[in-house]
């Protein structure tokens, strides 16, 4: 570089630059503060709420007092039978999207469909569990209205990361297979889904963490405000940690200020460290690709 | 995917092989009949989602809907005696919360993103991406909490109002929840612009930022205008946040300071109140198809101009 003279123009340039960089440097900064102010506010108002007793009990006092409970395990529930329902759609719908779909009318079809659920507002589909779920497969407001309501709205999720993961198996893995006169599918569960397995599972991970905070799907499908026992099954209602946050926040009066900022953190916790876990796993197996 | 020699050459072999019609060939035909109805589903679910919201709203759009009013009223008065169904004010709600919002998340989401995707190197880089991932993954109750219960003090003491919950309040927060997936996406875009373009450039002697704005934002141009799009989707329809921080009262919105209600917001607020069948239960399910039907279109244009931005990177790479 020494063998170059910097001229006027040239200084002013770099100068334009620099400035640009701090600027966009800042611009990108302003989205990312308010959130860890935010965070510091949750932590630091919700300070004493946590204890054994804020995760074991059952809320006391019209939900003024006690714990948090019931909505976790409702949640667990929630998730389960939810995760039970789409990654099977989802993984299928992969396969077929990766493996077997060629250019056509159909496969374009197919691809919208996927963008338009991801796109569907959340109450739009809290409609769709109501009417279809809920009435039409008379579900009644329960556990599995739920779920399935929230199963077809994270399926996108799903079917994007794994079709991913399947696509990054290299094309030269399926011939070798093929070349060994295994049929399609063989090659498919031997080689493409070992080799993908783990794409997959992160996948799954951010389905569980969107599933977790969704609210709109569940308020009208088969969670409730309050109940003073577990579900016993899918035919249940259930409270969850997203309604619950609602609920004490808007619903109930003369609950400490502590309280829902407590359920606030946590439920963010949860969110955060699901999706820590996914990028952490993505991240790990990018490195140990060989390929 | 694009067929390759092998894999024809596999075909014809498979086809020849069909001849011999063993345990292997039942379980590929069964397993791809599974796959393809797997694929299916997709279109299946978005089509009952207008079916059955559809089903359920159709009793109100065929007997009591009076378009004119529906639309261009704002009197939503659902629960009087002699009710009036008009959704103008939950038009103006939902249109300023979500103006305000892309006011502020396009300008932020674009500028961090040429930053993540142009300046930053290597660790900070990487940094910022799994910042802005774990942004975008806060779920939309607690957005609406934080606006309920930090925004709203907030507001009222910095303007001197008496409501802290409204236009801005929900705008700032709608923003901020649109801002991290528009960025995302948004990179996404100038990624797809080859490397080719921004060497060409600077070989021309272009500095950085005259290589940005002259030849990778014009040509990553589609990809961020469906940026934008799928953000102006997000913020339309989302919920919780909305019906949390706008404070949820029918109004023609006319400063930042108004409260007023959202589509999304009255159908999540209303809906548990009405009785199964009654006109006003209809007539929720009538705005949830407004809200599909505008949600379709926004997606299928943003998908024209990925598509066009896809159409450009294949043919010029």
């Amino acid at each position: 570089m020494s063998s170059f003279q910097t001229t006027d123009l040239n200084q002013s340039n770099r100068r334009k630059e620099s400035l640009v960089r701090i600027l966009l440097g800042m611009v990108t900064l302003t989205l990312i503060i308010p959130v860890g102010i935010i965070l510091v506010t949750l932590i630091a108002k919700s300070e004493g709420t946590f204890s054994w007793a804020f995760f074991s009990e059952f809320p006391r006092n019209s939900m003024t007092e006690g714990g948090i409970f019931p909505a976790l395990v409702g949640t667990l529930w929630l998730v389960a039978v939810a995760l039970l329902a789409s990654v099977p759609f989802g993984v299928a719908a992969a396969i077929y999207l990766s493996e077997y779909a060629e250019d056509t009318a159909l496969t374009r079809a197919i691809n919208l469909a996927i963008i338009n659920l991801a796109g569907v507002p959340s109450i739009v589909h809290a409609l769709f569990g109501v009417g279809a779920f809920v009435l039409f497969f008379e579900f009644g407001t329960s556990i599995l209205a739920a779920s399935l309501t929230m199963a077809v709205m994270t399926l996108p999720v799903v079917i994007v990361a794994t079709r991913e993961s399947l696509q990054a198996v290299p094309q030269p893995f399926r011939e070798a297979c093929w070349n060994m006169g295994a049929t399609r599918w063989q090659t498919i569960w031997r080689i493409v889904l070992p080799n993908s397995i783990s794409g997959i599972l992160t996948g799954v991970i951010l389905e569980v963490s969107r599933t977790v905070g969704e609210t709109a799907p569940i308020m009208f499908t088969g969670a409730a405000l309050f109940l003073p026992f577990l579900p016993t099954s899918v035919y249940d209602q259930t409270m969850a940690m997203s309604l619950h946050l609602y609920v004490i926040s808007t619903q109930v009066p003369d609950v400490p200020e502590g309280l829902p900022y407590g359920v606030a953190l946590t439920l963010i916790a949860i969110v955060m460290i699901l999706n820590s876990v996914s990028i952490g796993f993505r991240t790990y197996l990018r490195g140990k690709k060989k390929w | 995917m694009t067929s390759t020699k092998v894999e024809l050459a596999h075909r014809a072999s498979a086809n020849a092989a069909a001849l011999y019609r063993g345990r292997a060939w039942w379980v590929d035909r069964v397993a791809q009949g599974v796959v393809f109805l797997g694929g299916l589903s997709a279109i299946v679910f978005i089509l009952s989602i207008f079916i059955f919201v559809a089903k359920e709203g159709l009793g109100f759009m065929v007997a009591d809907l009076n378009i004119k009013e529906f639309l261009t009223s704002p009197e939503w008065r659902p629960t009087e005696d002699s009710p009036t169904y008009g959704i103008l004010a939950l038009m103006a709600g939902t249109a300023s919360v979500t103006g305000l919002a892309m006011l502020i998340a396009v300008p932020f989401s674009l500028g961090a993103a040429i930053y993540i995707g142009e300046f930053a190197t290597g660790k900070t880089r990487e940094v910022l991406k799994v910042l802005v991932e774990l942004l975008a993954a806060i779920p939309s109750v607690v957005w609406g909490f934080i606006g309920l219960s930090i925004m709203n003090p907030l507001i009222m003491e910095l303007f001197d109002v008496p409501v802290g919950l409204n236009v801005l309040n929900a705008g700032v927060i709608l923003g901020l929840m649109a801002a991290p997936i528009m960025t995302t996406i948004a990179e996404d875009a100038l990624k797809a612009v080859p490397d080719s373009y921004r060497e060409a450039a600077e070989a021309l002697g272009a500095t950085r930022w005259q290589v940005i704005f002259k030849v990778v934002l014009p040509s990553a141009k589609k990809g961020l205008v469906a940026a934008i799009l799928l953000g102006v989707g997000r913020g339309f329809g989302e919920t919780m946040a909305v019906l949390m921080a706008t404070g949820h009262a029918i109004n023609l919105p006319t400063s930042p300071f108004d409260s007023v209600c959202a589509m999304t917001a009255t159908i999540a607020a209303e809906l548990g109140e009405t009785a199964q069948g009654s006109p006003h239960y209809q007539v929720l399910f009538a705005i949830g198809i407004s809200l599909f039907l505008i949600t379709f279109v926004i997606n299928m244009a943003a998908d024209v101009f990925v598509r066009g931005g896809l159409r450009m990177r294949s043919k010029k790479a």
